[in-house]
């Protein structure tokens, strides 16, 4: 069984090595391409052979008021986060917001399972510790491909080393509990992104690079909380259009 | 009394292009955003995932708003140059059946979702403005459907840019398109995206 597991790192390493040697990053933003193209194959059967069925079978047995039940439950213990690094990044009223959604949807919203805070008016955030480092002003580095995990840039690799450090649901005891919160989260996440899965289809010429650039593109916009600086040079030599933003003052500007 | 009639027609049309013409852009993305879900919600036949139908609604109803030479210009980015007129318009046609398809697929994946329309921060004399929105469903987290809205010369607004999740459709396109160019000029993209077409053209007809 070892000796299968070596061989097969073994094959996939040379996998990698050459398919890196076919297609010689020259993307600048993608120095690790081919490793990242071998990772984003072995993601790709993981998922169809076992992610995506889940989540589409967990996707049609459940009736949507219990899928919200368990999107609140998980949204609510990582809101206890949120508000840790909107206080880290700086911005304490977001913070408070994000804890007192905490208190309201725990009590009122009976353990989180509804989202009673949102329609108090204490709106959801997305915060986590890559976009905290990056309001501290630490670049984005190579974008990296993982197995189970997906995209994460070296920064955001070691956002989420301290975000699962941090994630109270791995805190749970007795262990056998914990196991399932995990594993029912990363389904509801997976089953979140189905949707996703026909736009890509049919919509990537290259299924590889349309996630990374989307990925890219979609945390720069998260750490400038949904206000980015808007794409400047622009052809038919129109002007730049620049906002004026600073990562992380976006919400503020609302 | 005829003439008076003839002459309030003419009144209410004359109204009605000034109306028209001077459509705000957050006014134009809410009409079309809400005739376009109207009929996404009452159609079974979309609802149940009929990507032909879907694609004809947004060709009648959301195409005359989008101005997909410039969407094409802002995807291939500074190699757009490079191409001759001619090329011009093949790559635009191959996009715009790309894009309109991508973003069909986006407006049906939502079943139960309600669209919040943000206000819009415009300054007079703005050309060139961010039109936000967002879509909300239970359950889940909101999800911020931008489209960037540019004033024509005949004073009309389109839209040149659709950003989903911060996201923008078109350019996520850039890189992936550059690489093409690269590989095999313009004449290969243009081939490319053909074939990406055909293939799903094709896969979607054997399911319908």
């Amino acid at each position: 069984m070892k000796k299968m597991i070596a061989k097969s790192v073994a094959s996939l390493t040379v996998a990698a090595c050459l398919s890196g040697a076919a297609i010689a990053g020259d993307n600048p933003n993608d120095p690790a391409e081919g490793w990242n193209r071998a990772m984003f194959s072995v993601n790709e059967v993981l998922d169809t052979a076992i992610a995506k069925p889940v989540a589409q079978g967990y996707d049609y047995v459940t009736p949507l008021p219990v899928k919200a039940v368990v999107g609140n439950f998980f949204s609510n213990i990582a809101d206890l986060m949120i508000g840790a690094n909107n206080l880290l990044q700086g911005k304490p009223s977001d913070a408070f917001n994000d804890w007192g959604r905490v208190l309201v949807n725990t009590t009122i919203g009976i353990g989180g399972a509804f989202d009673v805070a949102s329609e108090m008016g204490l709106d959801k955030h997305y915060e986590d510790f890559g976009q905290t480092m990056a309001v501290w002003g630490a670049g984005e580095g190579a974008y990296l491909f993982w197995p189970v995990i997906g995209p994460r840039t070296v920064r955001d690799t070691a956002g989420f080393v301290v975000d699962s450090y941090t994630d109270p649901v791995w805190y749970i005891y007795p262990v056998d509990v914990r196991n399932t919160l995990v594993g029912v989260r990363y389904i509801d996440q997976r089953a979140a992104l189905l949707p996703t899965d026909k736009i890509i289809e049919e919509g990537a010429t290259d299924k590889y690079a349309y996630i990374r650039d989307a990925y890219l593109q979609h945390r720069r916009n998260a750490v400038y909380d949904g206000n980015p600086p808007r794409e400047a040079a622009l052809p038919n030599g129109k002007a730049p259009v620049e906002l004026q933003s600073t990562p992380g003052s976006g919400r503020g500007a609302k | 009394m005829k003439q008076l009639f003839s002459l309030l027609a003419g009144v209410f049309l004359l109204a009605g292009n000034a109306f028209s013409a001077d459509e705000a852009p957050d006014v134009l993305v809410k009409r079309v955003t809400e005739e376009v879900l109207t009929i996404v919600r009452t159609d079974k036949d979309i609802q149940s995932g009929n990507s032909k139908k879907a694609i004809e609604l947004v060709e009648t109803k959301v195409l005359p708003h989008f101005n997909f030479l410039r969407m094409t210009s802002l995807a291939v980015g500074k190699d757009w140059n490079k191409a001759s007129p001619e090329q011009k318009k093949r790559l635009a046609k191959e996009f715009e059946t790309l894009l309109v398809r991508t973003y069909s697929n986006a407006l049906t994946a939502y079943k139960s979702q309600t669209i919040v329309y943000k206000p819009l921060k415009m300054q007079p004399g703005d050309t060139d403005v961010l039109v936000r929105t967002e879509i909300r469903q239970p359950g889940q987290q909101a999800v911020q459907l931008d489209y960037g809205v540019e004033k024509q010369d005949n004073g009309a607004w389109k839209v040149y840019d659709v950003v989903v999740a911060g996201i923008s459709l078109v350019t996520n396109y850039r890189e992936t398109f550059a690489q093409e160019v690269r590989n095999g000029g313009i004449d290969g993209l243009i081939t490319t995206l053909a074939d990406k077409n055909k293939q799903v053209d094709a896969k979607n007809e054997k399911k319908s």
